[in-house]
């Protein structure tokens, strides 16, 4: 589904903190599949993440997504694929302050104009899939650490994307949110979803939810957890 | 005489305009220079970024253009009672040699400033920006004439001294007075009348054509802009006279008056909008065989042929309503 | 895809995260109003007054005469009539009576002008409002009553007095202020008048478009009159109200660049806060056009707001409270104060003004550090 050719980052190119972050890297991440990344801090996983996620742009390579080459996309095109392929849930939730969590959830969905009555009837559907039909009005400052967590998934879900992305998801939950993360990991993979995790916690690689592991340090893949 | 507020605010307007056009124009040329749509270096990403800028600039630029022109006709006409003679706009304008010029380099900026938008919509639209350099390159010719423009239009209003004796439309839109304007008015009315009606016919037929067979472009693009130039003749020679009910005046300007329920506003507005759709058919004509562009110029080219020959209409309806509920009759 | 709801959808979002850093945009808010407020003003007065005065003008004479000596108006001989009542388009020649007295009491100038009403009334005069508040000056106001008596000098040394028997109508004070009508016999009295003299001449002609003909006229017949046509004072009226005006907005324009400085700085200066969210919407899948959007709708809210309260408020100071603040610059300077209260009028070319002065520079600060904020990478956002 989204294939990664001999694919470089740079950052601050010609300058004197000049930083390749990947190098050399092909990947493959196949459909309905649960494939965790896993590489220590400064190991370039976020970086690959946000390769995979379309969020930004190699320096030089080539990226495939869904038989489509999405490279040199404008950045309006690529952001359009961006909302209606993936859905992101992020390190720290990355929850709009203020806002409640219905409206969190209905964020990602507004540059898209649908009518606000079918938008909102969705991400009410989503919150009482995850348990959270009544905190729907409550402010997220007010949310205690699972329930943002859940809000954070049903954001990921607004558009229906087909691959969802976490990156160390886990990090700031204790074991028992950990694992219900999981849970509702291995849900959305019966539904059909791709799933890409970045983590080093081992409730999440070590589950067996995941069906592939890929290693990643110093911006190389050391191993890529299948036969490629 | 510069420190009435109605300069001061034009002169700041125009001041702005050739800023935010100057600096498009430096952005430009750094995108020319430097643009590799394949390439992911950090130097394309920030170029990249530096187009949203220069479009959003550009938006707001034509925007104020569009306002400047008519705050201008609207101070000479304020300024009007300050020039002996002078009954309206079109005897300030008169007053030094500047007035007129500054006038129509407002239109005609107007014009390119929203061709070069039509441009820039079509560009994005690609996944590849394949317009991106013609479209600088078309910025970097719009920026000295805007420029000019602005000289112009101060040249204009710092210029004026009160008490100047001038003429008033009468004597500029009669026929005794050797311009061009008394040479369309000593066309029968019956000339100009058949010239605008034929005109807005065909342009209309063209616009059908362009909308369901995206045949014809350049004809209509053509027929637009010569439309656009009848209309303002027929304005000046006969549709005028039936909005003021007086066989003698012609005035283009005093049409935006409160007194005739500030009708001039919509009639050019809607002339406005035909030109620059109907003319911006024809700008984007020439890259339909770019490959990234192969879908997106038709569909452009339909939806602009829809708005220009809907302002069309409007602009025939209002003038119309104005003829025939009109209490002058013409013998014909 | 409704465009329309999508507009709608960012315009909510706009309002509540304008709502959500309430301290940063009242302030800017606040400011904004007040520089729309002041400009307003300006330019309300300005226009007011030149109504005011076109208004009073109408009543004027369309072409008034006098004669010059040496460059300076001097007494105009009566005979002069019957000459340019022969001028073809005349329709009458009038004579007219008036001066200036200046009272010592109260260091005031008084216009005085012979009204022919009073003629069979020697010794009754008719005041303005501000005579009415004739007093020494440094002392409290008095105001003068019905039957009081005005002691005046007159030129020849003696004592006139002369008995208040009416005042002149309020509504007119911006002119009538100073202004006392007596008898023509007081009048001749008081200045030591020559009988064979007036003050000027009034003409009224029969086609307007004639006037300055006639007046070229007059001018060769008597090389040494001056005619002056109403329209020739209207002019000048308007061109002083709009030099004033203008004198006023330059001296405004620190305040103006102190207010684009501040707003400039407040679009810069993003907070910590501001900054993740637009990097989190990025990263959710809102692109740069979207953020511009939601920029423009910020933008506009906080000028249509501050441009409608600067409006309302201008009005209410120009026309309620009399301008308290700008008054002196544009009345003139003088001892006589006309209490007056201006015909509320706006007209949609101030407003068009206004925007050009005001939202408009606004609007161009704030381009590129919107579309700074625009365009934060959402790659950051995963960094934080």
């Amino acid at each position: 589904m989204i294939h990664l050719q001999d694919i470089r980052k740079v950052f601050n190119a010609g300058q004197p903190n000049e930083f390749v972050a990947i190098e050399g890297v092909h990947l493959s991440i196949d459909s309905h599949v649960v494939t965790a990344l896993k590489g220590p801090s400064g190991s370039g996983k976020t970086t690959l993440l946000s390769l995979l996620g379309c969020m930004t742009r190699p320096t030089s390579g080539r990226i495939i997504l869904q038989e489509r080459e999405i490279t040199s996309l404008p950045e309006r095109f690529l952001t359009e694929i961006r909302r209606e392929t993936f859905g992101m849930i992020f390190q720290q939730f990355n929850l709009i302050k203020g806002l409640t969590a219905l409206e969190n959830v209905m964020l990602p969905a507004y540059p898209k104009g649908e009518k606000h009555a079918v938008l909102k009837r969705r991400a009410m559907d989503l919150l009482a899939l995850l348990n959270l039909a009544g905190k729907a009005l409550a402010r997220v400052e007010w949310l205690s650490g699972g329930e943002a967590q859940r809000t954070a998934i049903a954001r990921a879900l607004i558009n229906n994307p087909a691959i969802v992305i976490a990156d160390e998801p886990t990090a700031h939950l204790d074991s028992a949110l950990s694992f219900e993360f999981m849970e509702i990991m291995r849900q959305l993979k019966a539904d059909g979803k791709t799933i890409l995790i970045a983590s080093h916690d081992p409730i999440v690689y070590a589950s067996d939810v995941v069906d592939r592991m890929v290693d990643i340090r110093d911006g190389k893949i050391v191993s890529p957890g299948d036969g490629a | 005489m510069i420190f009435h507020p109605g300069i001061l605010a034009l002169l700041l307007g125009s001041g702005l305009i050739s800023a935010m056009l100057c600096y498009s124009g430096y952005h430009g040329m750094q995108i020319i220079r430097h643009w590799d749509i394949h390439s992911g270096s950090e130097r394309q990403l920030e170029l990249e970024r530096r187009t949203y800028l220069v479009s959003t600039v550009m938006t707001y630029a034509l925007g104020f253009q569009i306002l400047s022109l008519f705050l201008f006709i609207y101070t000479a006409d304020t300024l009007s009672p300050l020039f002996v003679g002078a009954m309206c706009a079109a005897g300030s304008l008169k007053v030094n040699s500047f007035g007129y010029p500054a006038l129509i380099g407002k239109i005609v900026n107007c014009l390119l400033a929203g061709l070069w938008l039509i441009v820039n919509a079509t560009d994005n639209k690609a996944h590849d920006y394949p317009l991106i350099r013609t479209k600088y390159w078309l910025l970097l010719v719009i920026t000295p004439l805007v420029l000019a423009e602005s000289f112009m239009q101060a040249g204009y209003l710092l210029s004026l001294r009160p008490n100047i004796i001038t003429s008033c439309c009468a004597l500029v839109f009669s026929t005794e007075s050797k311009t061009i304007l008394s040479d369309l008015l000593s066309l029968p009315p019956s000339w100009s009348q058949i010239a605008f009606i034929s005109s807005m016919i065909v342009t209309l037929a063209l616009g059908l054509s362009v909308y369901l067979k995206n045949k014809g472009v350049l004809l209509f693009s053509l027929a637009s802009l010569l439309h656009f130039l009848l209309s303002i003749s027929a304005l000046i020679s006969f549709i005028s006279t039936y909005i003021y009910e007086l066989p003698t005046h012609h005035c283009p300007f005093c049409l935006l008056h409160q007194e005739y329920g500030y009708i001039g506003y919509p009639m050019y507005g809607a002339m406005l909008v035909s030109v620059v759709s109907g003319m911006g058919t024809g700008v984007i004509h020439p890259f339909r065989t770019v490959a990234s562009l192969r879908q997106v110029v038709p569909r452009i080219q339909k939806r602009f042929a829809l708005v220009s020959g809907i302002a069309t209409l409007i602009f025939a309806l209002i003038t119309g309503y104005g003829i025939l509920f009109s209490s002058l009759k013409m013998a014909d | 895809m409704g465009a329309i709801e999508k507009q709608r959808h960012i315009l909510d979002f706009t309002l509540s995260s304008l709502g959500r850093r309430k301290g940063k945009n009242i302030a800017l808010i606040i400011v904004y109003t007040f520089v729309i407020f002041l400009i307003a003003s300006v330019l309300f007065l300005a226009d007011s007054l030149k109504k005011e005065a076109a208004q009073i003008l109408q009543d004027a004479p369309e072409m008034t005469v006098q004669r010059l000596a040496a460059g300076r108006q001097d007494l105009i001989p009566l005979d002069y009539i019957e000459s340019i009542k022969a001028i073809k388009g005349v329709q009458s020649v009038e004579p007219r009576l008036w001066g200036y007295y200046y009272d010592a009491f109260s260091g005031a100038n008084y216009t005085l002008m012979v009204n022919a009403d009073l003629n069979d009334h020697p010794g009754a005069i008719l005041i303005g409002a501000g005579v009415t508040r004739r007093s020494e000056p440094g002392k409290p106001p008095q105001s003068l009553r019905k039957n009081d008596r005005i002691p005046f000098k007159t030129y020849e040394g003696e004592v006139l007095t002369l008995q208040v028997k009416g005042g002149l109508p309020a509504a007119s004070e911006l002119v009538t202020a100073d202004l006392i009508l007596l008898s023509e016999p007081d009048f001749r009295k008081l200045f030591a008048f020559p009988h064979d003299r007036a003050t000027d001449l009034v003409l009224t002609v029969k086609n307007t478009k004639e006037l300055a003909t006639i007046a070229t006229k007059i001018t060769r017949i008597h090389p040494d009159s001056r005619p002056i046509l109403r329209n020739d004072i209207l002019r000048t009226y308007d061109a002083v109200f709009d030099w004033r005006g203008g004198v006023i907005l330059m001296i405004l324009s620190g305040v103006f660049l102190a207010f684009i400085i501040l707003a400039w700085d407040k679009a810069t200066g993003l907070s910590a806060e501001e900054k993740r969210e637009i990097g989190i919407l990025k990263a959710i899948g809102w692109e740069t056009a979207d953020i511009l959007l939601m920029k423009f709708w910020e933008g506009s809210a906080v000028s249509l707001t501050s441009f409608f309260l600067g409006i309302f408020l201008a009005y209410l100071h120009v026309f309620l409270a009399s301008s308290l603040l700008f008054e002196p610059v544009l009345k003139g300077w003088s001892v006589l104060y006309p209490h007056f209260r201006l015909t509320p009028h706006i007209h949609s070319y101030q407003i068009a003004v206004l925007f050009f002065l005001t939202v408009i520079p606004y609007t161009v600060v704030t381009i590129v550090p919107s579309w700074r904020s625009a365009t934060i990478d959402p790659d950051a956002v995963m960094r934080m």
